[in-house]
Order: C-alpha cells, then sequence, then structure tokens
C-alpha cells in the first residue's frame, strides 16, 4: 500500500509548486493522515490485544474491508469529480440477490447478471446526471428507491432468500483463498491497483479530477466532461454490482436486507482517506487506508468485549466528523498561504 | 419579482415548467384524489382520512426542518437518527412525569442540531458531511442509551398523544398542523425567515450585506434538529414503544423527497413550506392509492423514484444543475 500511497506524488507537484513549508506539512496531513492513523491504530491495538496481531485476524480484517472497498472505489472517482453516489448501498444488495438468482443458470449467468443490472443502474445515473444535468445527490437518492424496489420485486417483497450451491465456482470466487488470503481480496487489490493506474496515469483519471476541478474549466479545455461523467456513475454501479456478489458468494446467499447504510461507509472511508468532497481532489490509496480504519476500529471495539457493537458507529460517527473539521481547517490554512 | 418575470418571459416552454415546478404537486394530488375517490373502496371515510394523516404525520414534522435547512443551501442527514436518539431518551425519563422526558428528548434534538449547526455554521464543513457523521453517529448512541433494546411505552399521558383525538382530529395530526403553520409563519414573516432564504440564495452576498449568516445556519439547523425529536416523540407514541433501532430509518429521504417534490430547489434561496406539506401528502397518497389496488411495497418505491427524479427535473431549468 505504501508503493500505492508514493505513486500519487508526481501529481500533486504542480499543486505543490511554490509552497511554505506550512502549507506543505497541511497539504500532507490531509493525503497522508488516514494512512498515520491507521499505522497508529494498528500498533495501540497490537499492544492492547493479543489476540488483534494474529493472522487469524488479519485475515478476518481483510475480508471484511474487501466488500466495502471496492465500493468506495467506485464512490472516490464519482467524489472526486464533484458528485455523488448514494444509490450504492442499494444497488449492492440489488447485485447480491440477483447473483443468487442467476445462478440457477450457472456460475457465469450469476456473475454477468448482476453486472449488466447494477451496470444500467449506474448508467442511468450517469444519463441523469451527465446529459439531464440533474443533481447526482438526488438522481442517486431515487435510483437508491429504485433498485431497492427491484430487489423486493424479484424476492417476494423480499422474502426469499435464494442459497448459492458450494460446487458452482462463482462461490468459490467468494469463499475460496489463495495464499492465505480470499479470493475477494486479490480481485480488491487488483482493482485499486487499476483504480490508481486509471486516476494517475490515464487520460480519463486526469478529465476526472478536472472535472471536479471546475467542471466549466473542463468544458473550456474541450474535455469530454458529460461523456466521462455518465462512465463515472457506470463505473459506480458496475463496482457495487460487483461486490454484492462476491458478497453473495462469500456468504452463499443472496441476503435481501444488506446494504443499508453502505453508501455511507462507502462516503465516509472516501472523505476519511482524503479526498475533499467538493471534488477536484483525491487518491484512491487513501481510501483503502480509509475503508481499512473503519474495519479496524470495528474490529477493536469488538475485541474489547466489554463494549457493546452499538459503540462502532458511535466512533465512526464521531471519527468523521474530527476528520472532516480537521479537512476543513487544513484546506483553509492552504487557501489563506495561497493567496 | 419583476426581474424574475422579464428573465423568463422569452421562453414560453420555461412559462409551461414553471407553472408545473410550483404547482406540479397540488395538480397531482388533485389527480390521485379524484381517481381514488371514483375507484378505491373505503377512499372516502373519516377512518381512511385519519389513518392516512396520522401516518404521513411524523414525516411530515422532519420535512418542516428540512425545507429550512434546504432553503440554506444544505440538507440535513441526521434528521432519522435525531429521531432516534429522542425515542431512546423518552423511556429513560418517563419514570420522573411526562414533562421532563419530552423536555430532555427535545433537548437532545436541540443540542444535536447544533452540534451540526457547529461542524456546517462555525467550522464550514459541508452539509452532506457533517451531518453524516451524526447520521452514522446519533444512531450508534440511541441504540447506547437503550442498550439495544425496544422498550414499551405505558405512561397514560404519552400513549394519549399517540392515540388520542382532539376535534375529531389524531392529537398527532393537531401536532403537525399547528407545527407547519408555524414554520410557516416563521418563513414568511419573520426577520429570521427572510435572512434565512438570502443566506440560502447568496451566502458570501448576505455576509457581506452584514447579515449574520453562521447564527441563522446554526439556527436552522437546531429548529431542524428539535423538529426531528418531536417526530420522534410522536412516532414513538403512535408506536407505544421506543425503538432506537428501526424509529427513523430512511426517513432523510424520505423528507428531503417531500421538500424536493414540494418545489423546493435543493440549490437553496426559496422555502416553500405549503409545497412541503403538499409532497409530504403526496408521497402518502401514491403509496396508500398502489396498496390498496393490491400493488407490492417494491412497485410503491419504484414509482416514488420516478417521481422524484420528474420533481427535480422540472426545477432544473432554475437549479442550473450541480448538487
Amino acid at each position: 500500500m505504501t508503493s500505492v500511497e508514493q505513486r500519487v506524488e508526481p501529481e500533486e507537484s504542480v499543486a505543490s509548486g511554490g509552497m511554505t513549508r506550512a502549507e506543505r506539512i497541511a497539504g500532507l496531513v490531509q493525503r497522508r493522515g488516514s494512512v498515520v492513523v491507521l499505522a497508529l491504530v494498528v500498533l495501540i491495538a497490537s499492544v492492547s490485544f493479543d489476540s488483534f496481531a494474529t493472522v487469524g485476524n488479519a485475515q478476518n480484517i481483510a475480508i471484511q474491508s474487501s466488500f466495502l472497498a471496492i465500493v468506495a472505489l467506485g464512490m472516490t472517482f464519482v467524489i472526486i469529480s464533484g458528485g455523488i453516489d448514494l444509490s450504492v448501498g442499494s444497488v449492492y444488495a440489488l447485485g447480491g440477490v440477483l447473483a443468487a438468482y442467476g445462478i440457477q443458470w450457472g456460475s457465469l449467468v450469476g456473475l454477468l447478471l448482476p453486472l449488466v443490472v447494477c451496470g444500467a443502474i449506474g448508467l442511468l445515473n450517469g444519463v441523469l446526471v451527465a446529459y439531464g444535468r440533474l443533481a447526482p445527490f438526488i438522481v442517486t437518492l431515487a435510483t437508491l428507491l429504485g433498485a431497492r424496489g427491484l430487489l423486493l420485486a424479484i424476492t417476494d417483497e423480499g422474502s426469499t432468500t435464494r442459497l448459492m450451491q458450494r460446487e458452482d465456482w462463482l462461490t468459490q470466487l467468494g469463499q475460496g483463498t489463495f495464499l492465505g488470503l480470499g479470493i475477494p481480496v486479490w480481485i480488491t487489490i487488483v482493482l485499486f491497483a487499476v483504480g490508481v493506474v486509471v486516476l494517475q496515469r490515464t487520460r480519463f483519471g486526469h478529465a476526472t479530477l478536472a472535472i471536479g476541478g471546475s467542471r466549466e474549466a473542463a468544458t473550456l479545455m474541450g474535455l469530454p466532461v458529460a461523456r466521462d461523467t455518465m462512465l463515472l456513475y457506470l463505473g459506480s454501479g458496475l463496482l457495487a454490482g460487483l461486490a454484492g456478489a462476491l458478497a453473495a458468494a462469500y456468504s452463499a446467499s443472496g441476503v435481501t436486507i444488506v446494504g443499508e447504510g453502505l453508501e455511507l461507509d462507502a462516503i465516509a472511508a472516501v472523505v476519511i482517506g482524503g479526498t475533499l468532497l467538493t471534488g477536484g481532489a483525491g487518491t484512491v490509496g487513501g481510501t483503502l487506508a480509509g475503508v481499512l480504519l473503519l474495519r479496524v476500529i470495528q474490529n477493536v471495539i469488538n475485541q474489547v468485549g466489554t463494549l457493546s457493537s452499538h459503540y462502532q458507529s458511535v466512533v465512526s460517527g464521531a471519527f468523521l466528523a474530527v476528520v472532516v473539521a480537521v479537512q476543513a481547517y487544513l484546506s483553509r490554512a492552504h487557501l489563506r498561504g495561497g493567496r | 419579482m419583476s426581474a424574475t418575470t422579464t428573465a423568463a418571459a422569452p421562453r414560453q416552454t420555461v412559462g409551461t415548467r414553471a407553472f408545473l415546478r410550483d404547482n406540479g404537486v397540488y395538480l397531482a394530488i388533485a389527480v390521485l384524489v379524484a381517481y381514488n375517490l371514483v375507484f378505491t373502496e373505503n377512499f372516502a371515510t373519516v377512518a381512511n382520512l385519519n389513518t392516512q394523516l396520522v401516518q404521513v404525520a411524523p414525516v411530515l414534522i422532519v420535512a418542516l426542518g428540512m425545507a429550512l435547512v434546504i432553503g440554506t443551501e444544505g440538507v440535513d442527514l441526521s434528521v432519522g437518527s435525531v429521531m432516534a436518539v429522542a425515542a431512546a431518551i423518552l423511556p429513560l425519563y418517563l419514570g420522573y412525569g411526562i414533562i421532563p422526558a419530552l423536555g430532555l428528548a427535545l433537548l437532545a434534538g436541540a443540542l444535536c442540531g447544533a452540534l451540526n449547526g457547529t461542524l456546517v455554521a462555525l467550522v464550514g464543513i459541508q452539509p452532506i458531511v457533517a451531518t453524516l457523521a451524526l447520521l452514522v453517529g446519533g444512531r450508534g448512541l440511541a441504540l447506547v442509551l437503550a442498550d439495544g433494546q425496544l422498550k414499551d411505552i405505558r405512561n397514560p399521558e404519552l400513549l394519549d398523544l399517540g392515540s388520542g383525538k382532539l376535534l375529531g382530529l389524531p392529537v398527532i395530526v393537531w401536532i403537525a398542523a399547528v407545527l407547519a403553520a408555524l414554520v410557516w409563519l416563521l418563513v414568511r414573516y419573520t426577520t429570521f425567515g427572510r435572512q434565512l432564504v438570502a443566506v440560502g440564495g447568496n451566502r458570501s452576498a448576505s455576509a457581506l450585506a452584514g447579515l449574520p449568516v453562521r447564527r441563522v445556519l446554526m439556527i436552522t439547523y437546531i429548529i431542524s434538529g428539535v423538529l426531528a425529536a418531536v417526530a420522534g416523540v410522536v412516532a414513538t407514541a403512535r408506536l407505544t414503544a421506543s425503538d432506537p433501532s428501526a424509529i427513523g430509518t430512511l426517513f432523510e429521504l424520505s423528507a428531503i423527497t417531500a421538500v424536493v417534490v414540494g418545489g423546493t430547489p435543493l440549490s437553496g434561496g426559496r422555502v416553500r413550506i405549503l409545497g412541503t406539506v403538499a409532497g409530504a401528502l403526496l408521497m402518502q397518497l401514491i403509496t396508500a392509492t398502489l396498496i390498496k389496488h393490491d400493488l407490492p411495497d417494491s412497485t410503491a418505491q419504484i414509482v416514488q423514484a420516478a417521481i422524484i427524479v420528474l420533481a427535480v427535473y422540472l426545477q432544473r431549468s432554475r437549479s442550473g444543475g450541480d448538487r
């Protein structure tokens, strides 16, 4: 992950030219803060709890993080472009149910069905936002409802939970392991590596950053703003559907009640990872650190044992508030220095 | 006012769209009511009317606060969790009587609103994230307070609040109606209401004009918090149980929907309280119509989604697009 982080550097060099030391530190905290905090939390937890720094627990955290991480990856790109995708929680749940529904015609259908349907929902979001010029917040709110409705429609109003057979390779994709790590974890690692390259090394990634910085300026520069915006939401829908399908394969069933509030976890992870909600700046590696941080905190609270699991959301919420408050302070210091 | 008229005049389509945008919600209600009067059995009965109004009351109360927040170009995602906090506090203090319990529940709502207001107005965080923090944290806090358990309410006064009637209408409906009237007066006839609309229209210009921008924002979020707490109390009284894990879930979405369908633009600078009331009624009416015709929940949700998109599309010419 450190190598992922370091690759970000050259892209930021444009912005960091001619900055004072204080500003550079502020910028560094903004981008790297989540990694530092993650390291600290892991260190403290390893010292405090014997059962934390074990291979089994690390495998556990990795697999629990992977599904959220895949969703958060798509969200990172959407937020960097200045948008937001609230529909991912519903789409994630729909992806899982469709995987369990489609697998009766074979693993390939079980994998493709969620990707096609969830991709179509992402595409619908993208078309309405990019070409219809509707507010992303409200468009994706509508598809949040719509996708949940679709899910209920194919599960007899949520009363049917389809099971997946162990022999199918799709189920193995969720449950299998390779070199000690679950296959979903490896898929997540590959997707994030691709995500870093796309954001930092491709025209599409640079256009995403430019659109988030200023849509008008990006349009004037001749960038394909509408097309790229549409592709961002398509990608977010596809990734949410894939994560849902993998999660269903992992638990070998298409559970209808998953994913509620997942969009909030994903947004929290992205923001904690140092991506600005105003768009125009952000890193893929930071999001991964944000996801791991959320899951490690959850794990630590479980380790304490005496704390009820409800404290987890209290801590996550407080943590999110502190992170964004620090971000707001830092970006203001940044602005003041820039003038 | 005249400036708006001249700007809109050159394009005829804008006129039709503006009419639909401003009055579409009333039109839709009229059509649906007419349809139900003809095709739905037992629609025009007092019992049905009361049921529908009682069901819509908590959403409506939350939506009133949401309309104010959206008017400032913000949004309050924490309302559902604030409802849960208020609901969790009630049974803890009902032993001391209903007044202290209600007072503390509403106080908790005000504190939650003040926390949102501090993050938005003083620290300068975008409303979506600031209130997202409390959405996540507030639900957890409510569950911690209640030990994760559902608690039955046996206090007779609170039960009366939930199921009692006054002049033929349920008490809950009266509460919602009075609050709607108060918020309408607040927006329409007070300095604060005008300042709120000005801040939402152009925050920096308002600050330059010497308006107390931070105070206005702070008060707006506090009002939203208190109204959410009231909705939490009302919902608890109706349910005759405090259920912090379920109460208020997805209320932020229903409230935003009511506000947007009612014609308040997400871009701020305009608050339509009557429209919000109509928006909440319309969404309830749609759900009720679909249910009465044996169409499942899933269809209701898909229809609601389509209506939200349509409402925002009609507002598009005004809000200009982003967010």
